[in-house]
């Protein structure tokens, strides 16, 4: 055919005759970015908000996290805390860091430390957990905690978005911990401790990076840890009204 | 219009014989319009598109590429038959061109129709790096027209190509608008009940996939020419006058269902390649192909060029006129596409991949086209109502013209001329199109470009490619340097293309013969799928020894002190 015929005849003609030295092939390796593992790194915040209780407490609240790494392998930096914002006070502070690699389709496994540093008694605990999406859009996020004088607990977060429209989403999230054994000094008895349920209304007022909502959270403690707090003339179960914005970047 | 365009036009005054030309471009930061937003990007000669490249056949071109940019860059010459040192893919071809340094490319342009050039460095070409090329064939056309105009589509998204590639990691469906709702659910109990609505929803739940996974990049402005909707891109005709438009689609991820309302459109090449005239109402293009169409509008009137995306998420629109500032009526956008089962192919129960290799194996060397009318609903749940041989059976993405009449399918491209004699395959090499939606994951046979080996091809084969598409996405698979020939079953006369889409649940051959020697790019043409991993390094080993010299040659001249 004409072109091929043409190809070949520039292709021989057109161009210098030069010695053939090493195959062509060997002469360039693929160093680009493109033959690198991707890395990527992100910030979210799932929960931003001011809570008020039922009694009139006032609270600062985040839940929020930091990747950077590999589809292989990332590094995660979770921050956790309730601000008291009469006592100027951190009733909850806790931070991991963890490293996360795949371990499924849907799930990934993490391994690492998680230092709770709260005003009161801290507590350091190695972190082991699997992270991901099981069927049916539940978002879940299991962890076992073994404190450093070997104390067990787990947490379990469960979250699922309903899309009342591309934009209005209806989050429902529930998060659990259980205790295995107990640790007095930091109000925990042994079995289920607590459960928090929130239920937020968002709106995706600038694409996915900014969400401000409105929400219902209702925290409970149980058994002995209920026990301890009404003890020390706390709380057993709060309502919550919440403001506040789900934030990536 | 264009810095060269004196030598351009020298250029054809130039007699065919030894005929030579020099072209400079200059890669630059630049400023896109699209009438919705404005935002930095990069062009060529100061803009983006860039100008439109006019070669001919047998012409010997000198491209000076100055990169003006403060990172390294790239030009790769989409579609064109060249030695591979002049390709164009860093790391591939050649280094890459360095802030600062002219590169030249030099090459025999030893075919014609329409392609286009485009950067191949990180997201550049997302980020408005690419440019149109339009070849004069040394013969004459086998078509008749009296003006024409280059068609080149676009989706400009107002996120650079890095941000949104980490959006995607982080959120897959982070540009997904078309989610199915919580209202969708009850429009789709009222048409189809609640138990089968349900079920329904826990299949797809189950599978954790999304019926709506038709789009991974929404919230563009698409681009004809570079001009947004509002902006209206207007080509002037006289009644009565052929235009050929030559379409290119641009994209870094938009697929788009292109009609002129009004006028009937004669495809006479699909990615710069004659093919047998074949008239149609609408015609999908991918990302990255190429189709030239004949219109011919009688009345004094204007005509709207309508390019919808496959997700419906947005359009790019034109105007054809008499005359500047004549509009024409913009239609609506059509409800979002959803998948079905059927585009699930093998993945889950339904081992349609299977199945459409076996039809496809069978009715080699039958006209496939007739596959369209054989029923294959009682293998497939069937959802859909229209059918076409390169989608899955019932697959929810089957286009259909807007006006009832011909939407175009790859099985009716016929080549007007072989390229190449008809000769049985030497080999037969299988390429599962793998990925994970979830975790934005995109593979071939399941292995990154990051941790595959290359694929190694001889010289002077001719290879049998087979696609199964094992995601739910399509995938617009490209190969560099050497002829795609897609086996729509018309053996001799099976269409030569540069760029093949492979339907989800689908599974597609093409043949190449392998005849040029060197290491060569094959990938997905979706930008954030090959970056994500659906690309591999072609090696063809062997060949004739002028061939690789004269490559080798050109590498250490050229590309070597950088
Ligand atoms: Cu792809």
């Amino acid at each position: 055919m004409s072109r091929w015929t043409s190809l070949v005849g520039t292709a021989v003609l057109g161009l210098s005759v030069l010695p053939a030295v090493a195959s062509a092939q060997e002469r360039i390796q693929d160093t680009t970015e493109r033959k690198q593992a991707l890395k990527v790194w992100g910030a979210q915040f799932e929960e931003f908000e001011y809570r008020y209780s039922d009694d009139d407490e006032e609270l600062g609240v985040w839940s929020g996290d930091f990747f950077y790494g590999t589809d292989e392998l990332k590094g995660r930096w979770l921050t956790k805390g309730e601000y008291s914002i009469e006592e100027q006070a951190y009733e909850k502070l806790e931070n991991q860091l963890v490293a996360q690699t795949p371990v499924s389709d849907f799930f990934d496994a993490k391994a690492g430390l998680r230092f709770d540093t709260p005003e009161g008694p801290d507590r350091t605990y190695a972190v082991l957990g699997i992270t991901g999406l099981a069927p049916h859009w539940f978002e879940i996020d299991a962890n076992l905690y073994v404190s450093k004088d070997g104390d067990t607990s787990a947490e379990l977060d469960a979250e699922y978005e309903l899309l009342l429209s591309n934009h209005w989403i209806l989050a429902a999230a529930l998060d659990a911990s259980v205790a295995f054994s107990e640790d007095r000094e930091i109000g925990v008895g042994k079995g289920l401790v607590s459960t928090e349920t929130g239920i937020r209304l968002s709106y995706d007022l600038i694409d996915r990076s900014f969400s401000p909502y409105v929400g219902v959270v209702h925290e409970r403690k149980y058994g002995d840890t209920a026990d301890f707090a009404k003890a020390e003339g706390g709380n057993v179960e709060d309502w919550f009204a919440v403001v506040g914005a789900r934030l990536s970047f | 219009m264009r810095a060269n365009l004196p030598v351009m036009a020298l250029g054809l005054l130039l007699p065919v014989m030894g005929l030579a030309g020099e072209y400079n471009l200059t890669v630059d930061k630049v400023e896109i319009d699209t009438g919705n937003f404005e935002k930095a990007g990069i062009g060529y000669n100061g803009k983006s598109p860039g100008p439109v490249l006019r070669f001919k056949e047998g012409e010997e071109v000198e491209i000076n590429v100055t990169n003006n940019l403060d990172e390294m860059t790239s030009i790769h010459w989409h579609g064109l038959i060249l030695p591979f040192s002049q390709d164009g893919v860093p790391g591939i071809s050649f280094p890459g061109i360095q802030p600062g340094e002219t590169f030249t490319y030099k090459f025999p342009v030893v075919q014609a129709g329409t392609y286009w050039f485009h950067s191949h460095s990180g997201f550049q070409e997302p980020d408005g790096a690419y440019g149109a090329i339009v070849i004069e064939p040394e013969g004459r056309e086998p078509f008749r027209y009296n003006r024409e105009y280059v068609i080149q589509l676009t989706d400009k998204h107002p996120h650079s190509g890095n941000r949104i590639m980490r959006n995607l990691k982080m959120m897959p469906d982070y540009y997904n608008r078309e989610q199915q709702t919580v209202g969708e659910f009850f429009s789709d109990v009222s048409k189809n009940g609640f138990m089968n609505t349900m079920s329904d929803r826990l299949a797809w739940g189950d599978m954790r996939m999304m019926k709506a996974d038709v789009e991974d990049l929404q919230g563009f402005t698409a681009l004809i020419n570079g001009k947004g909707p509002e902006q209206n891109w207007t080509g002037i005709f006289e009644p009565g006058e052929r235009i050929r438009l030559r379409f290119i689609n641009s994209s870094a991820m938009t697929y788009f269902d292109v009609r002129i309302p009004g006028l009937n459109m004669t495809v006479v090449q699909a990615d710069g390649n004659n093919v047998q005239p074949v008239n149609v109402d609408e015609f999908r293009i991918g990302v990255a192909e190429t189709y030239d169409v004949i219109v011919r509008p009688r009345d004094e009137q204007a005509y709207t060029i309508f390019a919808e995306s496959m997700g419906r998420s947005g359009y790019a629109r034109a105007t054809l006129a008499p005359e500047e500032g004549m509009t024409a009526p913009v239609p609506g956008l059509r409800e979002p596409a959803r998948l079905t089962m059927a585009d699930m192919g093998g993945m889950h129960g339904m081992d349609h991949s299977d199945m459409s290799g076996m039809d496809q194996s069978n009715v080699e060397g039958m006209d496939h086209s007739s596959m369209a009318g054989m029923d294959h609903g009682s293998m497939v749940m069937s959802e859909g109502g229209a059918s076409d041989p390169f989608y899955a059976q019932g697959s929810g993405l089957v286009p259909t013209a807007a006006n009832g009449g011909k939407f175009l399918s790859y099985a009716d491209l016929k080549a007007q001329k072989p390229l190449y004699d008809e000769r049985e395959p030497t080999r037969e090499i299988e390429l599962r199109l793998t990925g994970n939606m979830e975790r934005y994951t995109w593979s071939i046979n399941g292995v990154k470009y990051e941790d595959a080996d290359p694929i190694r091809l001889q010289y002077g084969e001719r290879v049998r490619f087979k696609f199964v598409n094992e995601t739910m996405m399509t995938h617009p698979m490209h190969l560099h340097g050497m002829w795609s020939i897609v086996d729509v079953g018309a053996d001799q006369w099976n269409p030569v293309k540069h760029t093949v889409s492979v339907q989800p649940g689908t599974t597609v051959y093409m043949e190449t013969e392998v005849d040029a020697p060197g290491q060569w790019a094959f990938h997905c043409h979706l930008s954030y799928h090959a970056a994500a991993g659906m690309f591999r390094k072609v090696i063809v080993e062997g060949g004739p020894e002028t061939k690789q010299a004269a490559a080798e040659g050109a590498i250490s001249e050229e590309g070597g002190d950088v």
